[in-house]
């Protein structure tokens, strides 16, 4: 039996490894899920004058998407939020710690997704939510509460998997 | 074109490992000559292949191809060339592939190396590591090819990860992967052992300069790593039980107790199984490192790579090559005569402990890396291990094997006696104890871990001055001319404890008295730490290579004298837009004086991190010492003589192979 020992010790670390391989390590689950989304009021880039605050969503459901021009994974996820825009889901942007202003020339490029960006610059709104890095969506529903927290980039698979079946819920 | 040429080139690779994993084990079952002499030509066929794949990747970086994928991802038009070359192996498909290219380098080494060995003993060796490479080959070309064209060709490169760009990183993936893969062939010899049932000194013999040698690069290569940390990340520390270090610590101590099982093995024929179980472990280990890191199941600064598909591949690898090895330990073992006898108070058994504790020491850092993952796994929730868990539970375990590394070399093989002992040592454990109970007076501070730190390491110093005295105290004439003709071997383990012991006494002394000082400074402000005083000079833009920089001045002065001057940096990568920390600091033998630029606050007023770390350096000279010991070890005369005898008459086992041939 002794001789069989190490081979068991390491089927059972197979085995963890095998499930650790599905699980995503930098999935932290967000304190702020069932919290209101904290409130705050920002310039909104490209509108002198006009600011941006989560009250003026209440009463639909939106998505709240950190982002920045300097981040790749941003750009990646660029096409998959065009096409949810033309296809009427509201999402908000907040340009995160864009201290170069290049947020409103690329926009006029590549074209936006957003009905609103709200512009972050030193970052305190990121703080206020928890943001570890760029790209970060939040799911925000009707009464201001944050339901979901989507880390990385948003794609076709992660839509249909994670946030269709959620925003269905909570449009009803 | 070129490209292309190294996929082909990975293919034919592919092929000829094929022949060399399943011809000569299959010949040297059956007793085929034929069919084991396929084993050489066809490994030194398989390097040559793999070599040019890899001079096809290099070629495609050097010459900024960005019609290839991994060139595009990973280089950068305004790269320097020293980093163009080094992203070779900057990404995962690149490094996967060097790993590759190092497995059959030490391939052909046991190719050209193995003239003494029994023809069947050599063909099966070079046939598990051409198994072995049959996975990675297979693991490139199935989920990773670095040849992979995109079309349209970008304009430029998305640049080479920054933390990346640094002289240590152009000896340190190399150095690692040397040592890493290296423990394939004390591996190898293993199961060859294990296939043909013969466990006798000799694979012991010839296991043991494989394995010192693997372990030398790996020392250097984790060396040169925390060399990059300190310089590199801006924080000042050196070792971060990061998974990604532990994944090359733990193979690291496995080779170490290998090592040292090895030498009771070969003298005294002693714990067998126990040997062939750490040759398993110490490459199971490097795989398992491959595997932490590349998989992405691990989150940490390397882990670069995140994809299941890729980790699922690895891992169903990892379950054949050591699944496979443990069955087979499990059914051969009981065959396995045990040696020698030994007492309970005998090299072998302070051998034999010195093990236990070594591999209880890496059971605690292997349990620490993987923790966050079975508590993810059985849905316990999300938690990370940090210095703590591994500084309050790895120590303690590891300091027994400190004291019996001073015991060790001076107890007797078979059976010792204790009060002869404890006379003998008794010098070396006094001024241990006293200079321990003396450094608080002199540091000014007392601290137990530096107290204890330093006593252990003292005991080692004065043990192997006391190995030295005594085996010269019978020696007639000139000392020095008697010191020279002392074995390497003897040498080797002496030099490699003495770095031991330095190591220990450079991290005892900067973990318990370093200093840090995070201060805002404006132009003109002054930030006093262990009795410097740096004046900061304001911060100017200056033009790097592929990055801009915001550099500071900071005048040094100690006593009122000007000392140095600092230069840290913030540099934004151009293609990239990273920021990133690039510490300066001024080297010494008893200290280092490190800062690192922090946050802008506003004009030319910025937070400023500096440390004080005394005796900081001893580790990476100590490293250096290590692994010099571990030089001389492997190359000891008797290896040489053993070659050389080997090659003048024909080895029995050679005539009995080609007997087997011909019926």
């Amino acid at each position: 039996m002794k001789r069989w020992l190490p081979l068991i010790i390491f089927a059972a670390l197979g085995g963890f490894f095998y499930i650790g391989l599905h699980l995503d390590p930098r999935e932290v689950p967000s304190p702020f899920i069932g919290k209101p989304a904290p409130a705050f009021t920002l310039p909104v880039i490209g509108q002198p004058g006009v600011t941006f605050s989560p009250e003026q969503n209440k009463g639909k459901v939106w998505l709240l998407n950190v982002w920045a021009p300097w981040c790749v994974a941003c750009r990646q996820e660029h096409g998959a939020l065009m096409q949810l825009a033309q296809a009427g889901v509201p999402i908000y942007g907040l340009n995160w710690k864009d201290k170069d202003r290049e947020a409103e020339a690329l926009m006029a490029r590549q074209g936006s997704p957003y009905a609103a960006v709200a512009e972050d610059l030193d970052g305190r709104v990121g703080i206020d939510y928890g943001v570890t890095g760029t790209p970060e969506t939040f799911v925000i529903d009707k009464t201001g509460i944050i339901r979901m927290k989507h880390i990385g980039p948003i794609n076709a698979d992660n839509w249909q998997a994670k946030f269709e079946p959620l925003l269905k819920e909570l449009s009803k | 074109m070129i490209p292309e040429l190294g996929q082909f080139a990975l293919i034919l690779a592919l092929l000829l490992a094929l022949a060399q994993g399943i011809l000569p084990i299959y010949g040297a079952h059956r007793g085929n000559a034929t069919l084991m002499a396929v084993a050489r030509p066809a490994a030194q066929g398989q390097f040559v292949f793999v070599a040019i794949a890899f001079g096809c990747l290099a070629y495609s970086f050097l010459t900024n191809d960005f019609t290839v994928e991994n060139v595009a991802r990973n280089s950068f038009s305004q790269l320097p060339l020293i980093y163009r070359f080094t992203a070779t192996w900057g990404s995962h498909e690149g490094s996967i592939l060097l790993w590759t290219l190092v497995l059959a380098f030490w391939t052909v080494a046991v190719t050209v190396f193995s003239r003494h060995l029994p023809e069947d003993m050599a063909a099966r060796v070079i046939g598990v590591m051409g198994l072995v490479s049959v996975g990675f080959l297979a693991f490139i070309l199935v989920t990773s090819s670095p040849f992979t064209r995109i079309f349209p060709a970008p304009m430029d490169g998305n640049d080479m990860n920054p933390l990346l760009q640094d002289p240590g990183m152009v000896f340190h993936p190399p150095m690692l992967y040397m040592g890493y893969v290296g423990f394939s062939v004390a591996f190898a010899f293993a199961i060859a052992a294990l296939l043909s049932g013969r466990f006798d000194a000799a694979w012991a013999r010839w296991s043991r300069p494989w394995t010192t040698v693997a372990w030398v690069f790996l020392t250097i290569g984790i060396t040169a790593g925390s060399w990059w940390a300190y310089n590199e990340l801006g924080w000042g520390g050196w070792w971060f039980w990061d998974p990604t270090e532990n994944a090359s610590f733990i193979p690291w101590l496995a080779g170490t107790a290998l090592i040292h099982s090895l030498a009771a093995t070969e003298k005294r024929g002693a714990f067998k199984g126990w040997t062939v179980l750490l040759a398993i472990l110490a490459f199971s280990m490097s795989l398992l490192g491959t595997f932490l890191v590349r998989s992405g199941v691990l989150s940490s600064v390397h882990a670069f790579a995140t994809d299941p598909t890729r980790g699922i591949f690895i891992l169903g690898f990892l379950g054949v090559v050591i699944g496979g090895s443990l069955v087979l330990y499990a059914v051969r073992v009981p065959k396995m005569e045990s040696g020698g006898s030994f007492s309970w108070f005998s090299r072998e058994s302070m051998l034999l402990v010195n093990n236990v504790v070594v591999v209880a020491a890496l059971g605690s850092v292997l349990l620490g890396t993987l923790y966050p993952l079975f508590m993810d796994a059985l849905g316990m929730g999300k938690i990370s291990v940090g210095p703590p868990y591994f500084n309050s539970v790895f120590v303690p375990l590891i300091a027994p094997a400190m004291f019996l590394a001073g015991v060790g070399p001076l107890v007797r093989w078979k059976q010792a006696s204790l009060p002869d002992l404890a006379k003998r040592l008794r010098i070396a454990f006094f001024v241990a104890v006293a200079s321990a109970l003396l450094l608080p007076l002199i540091a000014g501070g007392f601290n137990w871990m530096a107290s204890v730190g330093i006593a252990l390491s003292l005991w080692i110093v004065f043990t192997v001055m006391i190995g030295f005295v005594e085996r010269l105290k019978h020696e007639p004439g000139s000392k020095l001319a008697a010191l020279r003709k002392l074995p390497r071997g003897f040498w080797g383990m002496q030099l490699g404890h003495f770095g031991l012991a330095w190591v220990v006494a450079g991290i005892a002394l900067v973990s318990a008295y370093e200093t840090e000082r995070n201060v805002k400074m404006n132009v003109g402000d002054n930030v006093e730490i262990a009795g410097y005083t740096l004046t900061f000079q304001g911060v100017e833009m200056h033009d790097g290579p592929n990055y801009k920089a915001a550099r500071g001045t900071l005048d040094v002065s100690k006593g009122g004298k000007p000392a140095f001057v600092l230069h840290p940096e913030k540099r934004i990568y151009n293609a990239s837009g990273m920021p990133m920390t690039e510490a300066a600091i001024n080297y010494g033998f008893s200290r280092d004086v490190y800062a690192a630029l922090g946050e802008e606050l506003g004009p030319n007023e910025w937070t400023v991190r500096v440390f004080h770390k005394p005796f900081i350096g001893w580790i990476w000279a100590a490293g250096i010492f290590l692994a010099l010991g571990g030089v001389l070890a492997a190359f000891d005369r008797r290896y040489r003589i053993a070659m050389k005898k080997a090659s003048t008459e024909p080895a029995p086992a050679k005539g009995a192979a080609v007997e087997g041939a011909k019926a």
